[in-house]
């Protein structure tokens, strides 16, 4: 007989995971609409290669399989992979990224709860800087069929043929063209002109990525009202985006996109629910959850309009990892009764 | 948060209550409905009463009884014994009439199976009371009110058994703000104190009254969770009967741990009081409504405590609260309820904070407010244990603001220090973070180890502090020892010498033999300077010269002390 309570409340990492996947079909339910069902082909191979690197590695380090294969948190990893690579990236390269995001920064760690790095943003991270060019292969909205996606997920790299179906997205269109525009005194490109001559442009953002981050934005607050995430990370994160980018464009308008091209464009609002919102990688207590959120933001908007990459919040977070220890030492909060935070006399 | 006194009397005569509120806690299932349908039973006097000596926190008190003895019916049977545990201990009392069968050890109602010194009794069935008498407070000093109490053997009835008489101040100059009488009773299936509120919250209002007098409090506030409507309202209309000026009952709302005395004081009064620290050092001072239940009928009826309500609930047909004489083996109390054949285990308390019990054989004591029976079906074992994944959940749940995740960390990797710095002892062990943690991790146990392994390092310390004192001073008293035979041998040497040498007319007075020089001998010194020191040795008093009857009494006492030191503890050795 055990001790103490004897009454447990009917959870389980297990529901916990399977909740986040569930948050994550209307933003998947989105991508498949405006580009077809290449995703959907990638989150099969990161799922498949995710379970089988797992297998492997508990399988090496003497652990329960069952008990931790079905335990979800390789399907969120490979599941955050897909959706975070370009749906027409080679199949080896989200299997690669897959297997590094297992293998190297969960299990070698210690696995589940000991990473002190966002697996999936470690494999995004390494896979751009050693695949720039396949990392950018972003499809236009629409207009590939099926048949076509997948012999250029599985077939030979061909980069000639890709260029007529592939462009870069909204945020990298921007980069380019204001990049440009520095170099080319007599053709001053703003933002507006760079954006209105796009035609990925849509409504707020790139057009259907910004219907695939309200659906991101759904499942999120889903996942708030299912307590399973709390609101500090979500809302400083997107608080502190849209304060940066709504500042810098009222000051220059003409060289600094809006906020809400910063929070629906790119992978801002996945980053917002899903991402740093990964508790074992994140702050923990209420105020240095808004640090590490706000600091976050705060990385990806200066990487997003000076860096050299098209977005930066698998940078970010990694660099807010490393501080996770820090923040949480500095901010724990009041212990009921002491006066103030690490107060040692009540 | 602290609210000053003016703030209270301002709330108080609006008569607007505004309430504070907890961070964390846990809404579990309840299942109080099942207890409460039924009024209390009085449960049968068994074949045989087990009254273990040690019911308080404090010393075990002595026994007053031995082996053939006949008692009545609320005789003391153990005294609170001031010459070992100085005032924290209490008296316990016959639950009934009888003869005493044994004195002797026996399994106590703990997890660990521990054995305790208990008084056995064959009820002879008569109940015979011995002679009652109301004690008038209004007459008597409070210290005399104080010894009073702790001969009734009044503990906190809420589970914790601090003796009663301890939380009445015996000055006069603290006055208490704020009285907090505690029904809450938060913990799923105990209704005990439900039911006496519902059922006896006259004499409830009459022993608040008592302590209202005795600590001199400002006001006093009645808390009650609101899943109690009945029991509310019975304690509001006693209240109105009385009808004292400043007295309030307050549904407080039902959320684990409301009951907990640090987290009721919160939400009553705003006051926060942390660990380590006092209540009353905040003006407040907190009793849980069966110990004013167990005042009334000490002070105003004369019967010592020697029963209570509990509560058996779980896996048994008719869940009902009894009235239960005190030492009366659960089994007895359980065959009224008739566990269920898939029964598993028997836990003392809550599910929340309850401990699993070695046997039925064990008595029910002051401290058992329920009994609830096991099943795998009722509490499945926890799912297999799983690595934290800092979801937080748990800081969420804490109601003392603690990072259990961290706490957690720390005490799985032994580093005490650490998570002594992250406020380990202010854990109150309620079980919240166990309860919501999704990888289902025994997070309590790990802070009870943790907590354990300090204890056992500082007293390890102290022992060892103890240790090296001990072997210093031998040290030091053998190298006196040296010293004084040596020195002793040198004046033998030298007064056989001097007499040898000695001039008859030398005065008697000044016996000190002087050298051509005109200096004393040293020998002669040394004589000199120890007779001093035998005249200025002090006896120890009351050690000589004693009358017969003295010394006959301290051999009874140091017999009587050596019996209990060997039936408690035969493993020391009786020096220790």
């Amino acid at each position: 007989m055990s001790n103490s309570p004897y009454l447990l409340k009917a959870t389980s990492v297990q529901s916990v995971m399977l909740r986040v996947l569930l948050a994550l079909l209307p933003g998947l339910v989105a991508y498949i609409w405006f580009f077809g069902t290449a995703i959907v082909v990638q989150i099969v191979l990161a799922s498949l290669t995710a379970l089988a690197a797992e297998a492997l590695v508990l399988y090496l380090r003497g652990k329960p399989l069952a008990l931790f294969l079905t335990d979800g948190s390789a399907l969120v990893t490979a599941w955050l992979i897909a959706l975070s690579f370009p749906p027409l990236a080679p199949w080896w390269l989200v299997v690669l990224a897959t297997l590094t995001a297992i293998i190297v920064a969960k299990h070698l760690y210690g696995g589940l709860g000991q990473n002190p790095f966002n697996p999936a943003m470690v494999a995004f991270a390494l896979m751009i800087v050693a695949y720039p060019q396949l990392m950018s292969r972003w499809p236009v909205p629409g207009a590939i069929d099926f048949a076509t996606q997948w012999s250029i997920i599985f077939g030979p790299y061909a980069n000639h043929a890709l260029d007529a179906i592939t462009m870069a997205t909204p945020l990298d269109a921007l980069r380019t063209a204001l990049h440009s525009a520095g170099t080319l005194p007599s053709a001053p490109t703003t933002v507006v002109s760079a954006l209105a001559s796009n035609p990925a442009i849509g409504h707020l953002a790139g057009r259907g990525w910004e219907w695939i981050a309200a659906g991101y934005l759904v499942g999120g607050l889903w996942l708030m009202q299912q307590r399973i995430i709390t609101w500090h990370l979500p809302t400083a994160f997107l608080a502190t985006l849209f304060l940066l980018s709504g500042l810098a464009s009222v000051i220059d308008p003409a060289n600094f996109a809006g906020p809400l091209f910063h929070l629906f464009g790119g992978g801002a609002m996945l980053a917002a629910f899903f991402i740093v919102t990964d508790p074992v990688s994140a702050a923990t207590t209420p105020c240095g959850k808004l640090i590490f959120a706000a600091g976050v933001a705060l990385l990806t908007w200066v990487i997003r309009c000076f860096g050299a990459y098209p977005d930066g919040i698998a940078f970010a977070v990694l660099l807010m990892n490393i501080a996770v220890p820090l923040i949480d030492m500095a901010t724990q909060p009041r212990v009921f009764g002491y006066k103030k935070t690490g107060d040692d006399v009540p | 948060m602290e609210v000053s006194g003016r703030d209270h009397q301002t709330r108080h005569h609006t008569l607007t209550m505004r309430l504070f509120d907890f961070n964390g806690g846990v809404k579990p299932d309840y299942q109080k409905e099942a207890s409460t349908q039924t009024p209390i039973a009085v449960s049968p006097t068994p074949t045989f009463l087990v009254i273990p000596l040690h019911q308080s926190i404090g010393g075990t008190p002595r026994p007053l009884v031995s082996v053939d003895d006949r008692v009545l019916k609320g005789q003391r049977i153990g005294a609170a014994d001031a010459s070992i545990s100085g005032d924290l201990s209490s008296a316990v009392h016959a639950s009934t009439s009888g003869h005493v069968v044994a004195v002797e050890m026996r399994l106590m109602p703990h997890p660990s199976g521990l054995s305790a010194l208990c008084v056995v009794i064959a009820p002879d069935g008569r109940d015979e009371w011995i002679e009652r008498k109301p004690f008038d407070y209004r007459y008597h000093t409070r210290d005399e009110t104080r010894d009073y109490l702790r001969d009734a053997g009044v503990v906190g009835l809420g589970g914790a058994v601090f003796p009663t008489h301890l939380k009445i101040s015996s000055g006069k100059e603290d006055r208490l703000d704020t009285l907090i009488i505690n029904g809450a009773e938060c913990e799923p299936y105990i209704t005990c104190d439900d039911a006496l509120m519902k059922e006896r919250a006259d004499a409830i209002i009459q022993g608040v009254a008592i302590l209202h007098d005795l600590l001199a409090a400002g006001q006093v506030l009645i808390g009650i969770e609101d899943n109690k409507p009945e029991a509310i309202a019975a304690m509001q209309a006693a209240v109105r009967a009385r009808n004292p000026s400043d007295m309030e009952v307050i549904a407080v709302p039902t959320r684990y741990p409301a009951g907990g005395a640090k987290q009721l004081i919160r939400v009553l009064t705003g006051i926060e009081v942390p660990h380590g620290k006092r209540s009353t050092d905040y003006g407040v001072q907190c009793f849980n409504v069966g110990t004013a239940y167990a005042i009334h009928e000490a002070i105003n009826l004369g019967q010592p405590l020697i029963s209570r309500i509990v509560t058996v609930a779980g896996n048994v047909t008719t869940p009902r609260n009894y009235e239960v004489l005190v030492g009366t083996p659960m089994k007895t109390l359980l065959a009224q309820s008739q566990c269920l054949p898939d029964t598993d285990c028997l836990i003392m308390g809550g599910p929340m904070m309850g401990v699993a019990l070695p046997s039925d054989e064990v008595p029910v004591v002051k401290a058992t407010n329920c009994i609830l029976a096991g099943s795998k079906k009722l509490f499945p074992p926890p799912p297999p244990e799983m690595p934290c994944i800092r979801c937080g959940e748990c800081a969420t749940a804490c109601p003392a603001d603690l990072q259990p995740f961290e706490l957690y960390w720390f005490s799985r990797a032994k580093i005490f220090g650490k998570a002594q710095e992250y406020h380990l002892f202010d854990c109150i062990e309620c079980g919240c973070c166990s309860y919501v943690c999704p990888s289902h991790i025994p997070l309590v146990d790990y802070y009870r180890f943790a907590k354990s392994e300090i204890w056992a390092h500082e007293s390890e310390k102290e022992s060892a502090d103890k240790a090296r004192d001990h072997y210093e001073f031998r040290q030091l008293r053998e190298e006196r020892e040296t010293q004084e035979r040596s020195a002793r041998l040198a004046a033998k040497a030298a007064t056989s010498r001097t007499a040898a040498m000695a001039v008859p007319e030398t005065p008697a007075t000044e016996n000190i033999p002087v050298s051509a020089t005109g200096s004393a001998t040293p020998a002669a010194l040394i004589a000199a300077a120890l007779e001093r020191a035998r005249a200025q040795q002090v006896h120890p008093k009351n050690t000589t010269d004693l009358t017969p009857a003295q010394q006959a009494e301290i051999a009874a006492i140091e017999a009587r002390r050596t019996e209990i030191r060997t039936q408690a503890h035969p493993h020391l050795p009786l020096d220790d």
